[in-house]
């Protein structure tokens, strides 16, 4: 009987997959069997050490609680990272090809610069402007709210954030599952936590010293010292997503502010249901969407000639955007140059722009925004070049290129550097991030989530940055 | 063997091609975009597509748009029993979720039956194709127009 392929085996994005199929996880999955043996250790010393003492001397109701709590949690865990968190299929070549077409702007020959088609999109959703941005990679404009994992190279519906503890992305269909396992390890770790200290306390009671009670039950003081420390991280990560649902936003949305109110105008979240309730119970308890990946489906010969017209595709038209310099949004007017050549063939002119545009941030014009209040000082655009067709890179999201504020206005620009590096497996992951963040903000990214340097930082808007006289934080990050 | 270890979903997977192999390449193809004004729930635009004049009236084209958006609001809507569905789903562990199926699954079901019979009855006739939205990450809906090459 011949080998059945399936479709899993020629998916274009970087995730893993177990169980033929049924199980799929982010690339690096490391960090992942951290976390399940953190949980796993201190549950099975709490089960050992404290459980028959507490069961003995208080109630049997304990190891019932301890049990069906760890149960959950790890089957929340277990359904956060191996679901797919809502990845969204990658265009067609025809599809791609149309869409090509639609933004196609006609390039007359004797103009001196080149051009490039604008590469954002606006709609309205409930009368608020959203920009849905072209995926280089999926040749697709993303959806509201979708963003692209450079982790898994996917595009995710409702992206929240990449989180390598669960060694997968959380998005639009797993965000439930991850809510669900973090609460419950909230309360997990706050019962064994209590349970810990009872027991260490009722082994001192009889004015023994505190060493025999280490000595009798070396278990719960390993136990308490690792719930002491995960605790307060933990309770914290579930009090922001409970804030996060409850306002029916997702952690990436937060951190650029997406409905913060910018230069006087009025910003609401066109998806919230408009109260606390309807949020949460959307978010959490809603109609579960079904994964579009259809993963586990048998390999035809047309999907299969399909899938490999992608590829060839890609090359092909990487080669056409890698000569795009400088992206700018129709509404903005002319196109700036930067590098000031407009040849746009050789390869080896694509190095020495690239060169000159990676020194271009360490001098003045890209310094000034962030500490704030220059005026109109933002046309400056960088964008990421590197030679795609002689390196043979995987294809890159130019996500980094953003659109040039209108002029006359008074505000801080912002500035996003990213080397290309970052999406090719084979370079060094050398992402210089420059995004000037509110300190608050960063403050708050790192204490809650973790996962400052896995997030989507790549189209922070200026209404996270502008906020207030903070000087803006120039964030290195290497992922 | 291959067939005896099918779980539903695959079942509904294998059903939401169109039969003959799926739509064939290398023909025009028109694109009916996502409507996002209401939010993110699905939902297509209802305008009639200048390339499609010739072929199909207007009424058959809307009827056909507005009964798929009537099946995804279906899937989509935050009704009681939904809900019901997702806070037991969440008290069993979601281990549920591993022999049952959504209510979500059993719409887009109904829609693969859908779109089948509007092309055995609407489209095929006339030389188009409607594909299946979910084969197309809900993004479009995809019509082929089959014995027009692609410009």
């Amino acid at each position: 009987m011949p080998r059945i392929t399936r479709k899993w085996e020629l998916f274009p994005g970087r995730n893993r997959f177990c169980c033929d199929g049924r199980v799929m996880m982010a690339p690096e999955t490391g960090v992942f069997y951290v976390t399940v043996c953190l949980i796993a250790g201190t549950s099975g010393l709490f089960f050992a050490f404290d459980c028959p003492f507490l069961a003995e001397n208080i109630t049997p109701a304990i190891p019932v609680i301890g049990g069906l709590l760890f149960i959950f949690v790890m089957s929340a865990l277990f359904r956060t990272s191996f679901s797919d968190p809502g990845v969204i299929p990658r265009a067609t070549p025809e599809e791609a090809a149309y869409i090509e077409k639609q933004i196609e702007v006609p390039n007359n020959g004797n103009s001196p610069t080149y051009r490039p088609p604008p590469r954002t999109k606006e709609v309205l959703v409930r009368g608020q402007p959203v920009k849905l941005k072209y995926c280089f990679t999926c040749k697709i404009f993303r959806p509201p709210r979708a963003s692209h994992c450079s982790l898994c190279d996917n595009c995710v519906e409702r992206f929240d954030h990449h989180c390598p503890w669960v060694g997968n992305c959380v998005g639009r269909r797993n965000y439930r599952y991850f809510y669900a396992f973090i609460v419950s390890l909230a309360f997990l770790c706050v019962f064994i936590f209590a349970c810990a200290v009872t027991h260490l306390i009722m082994l001192t009671r009889d004015n023994k010293p505190f060493l025999e009670a280490v000595r009798l039950s070396p278990g719960s003081v390993v136990v308490g010292v690792v719930c002491f420390f995960s605790v307060w991280s933990i309770l914290g990560l579930a009090g922001f997503h409970t804030y996060l649902a409850t306002s029916n936003q997702t952690t990436n949305e937060d951190i650029k502010g997406s409905f913060t109110s910018k230069r006087g105008q009025e910003s609401f979240n066109p998806y919230s249901q408009r109260n606390i309730c309807g949020n949460c119970f959307y978010v959490l308890c809603g109609p579960a969407p079904p994964s579009l990946i259809d993963r586990r489906g048998v390999v035809t010969p047309e999907y299969r000639a399909e899938q490999e017209r992608v590829s060839e595709d890609c090359i092909v038209t990487d080669k056409t955007y890698g000569t795009v310099k400088i992206v700018q949004p129709q509404s903005n007017g002319v196109a700036v140059p930067i590098s000031g050549s407009d040849d746009t063939g050789s390869t080896n002119n694509l190095v020495s722009n690239h060169q000159r545009q990676q020194q271009q941030p360490h001098s003045s014009p890209h310094v000034e925004p962030m500490n704030g209040n220059v005026v109109n000082n933002s046309s400056q655009i960088v964008s990421n070049e590197v030679p795609l067709a002689s390196l043979n890179l995987a294809p890159i999201d130019i996500d980094e290129i953003e659109p040039l504020p209108a002029p006359g206005i008074r505000q801080t620009g912002c500035t996003v550097l990213s080397t290309a590096g970052l999406e090719s497996p084979g370079l060094p992951p050398v992402a210089t991030v420059m995004t000037p963040l509110s300190a608050s903000r960063l403050r708050l990214l790192q204490d809650t989530t973790m996962i400052e340097s896995a997030l989507d930082l790549d189209s922070l808007e200026e209404a996270s940055i502008g906020r207030g006289s903070q000087a803006g934080l120039i964030k290195l990050g290497a992922i | 063997m291959p067939m005896s270890n099918h779980t539903p979903l695959e079942d509904m997977s294998a059903g939401r091609g169109q039969g003959g192999g799926g739509p064939p390449q290398n023909c025009l193809k028109v694109y009916i975009q996502r409507d996002y004004s209401e939010g993110t729930m699905v939902k297509f635009q209802t305008r009639f597509p200048s390339e499609l004049g010739d072929r199909l009236d207007r009424q058959s084209f809307e009827y056909t748009i507005n009964q798929l958006n009537n099946y995804f609001a279906e899937a989509e809507r935050a009704s009681c029993s939904t809900y019901c569905e997702g806070c037991l789903a969440c008290l069993t562990g979601y281990l549920i979720y591993i022999c049952t199926e959504t209510h979500y699954e059993k719409c887009l079901r109904k829609i693969a039956k859908f779109v089948s019979e509007q092309n055995d009855r609407v489209y095929r006739p006339r030389g188009l194709l409607l594909t299946d939205p979910t084969t197309r990450g809900l993004r479009l809906i995809e019509i082929s127009v089959l014995d027009r090459p692609a410009s």
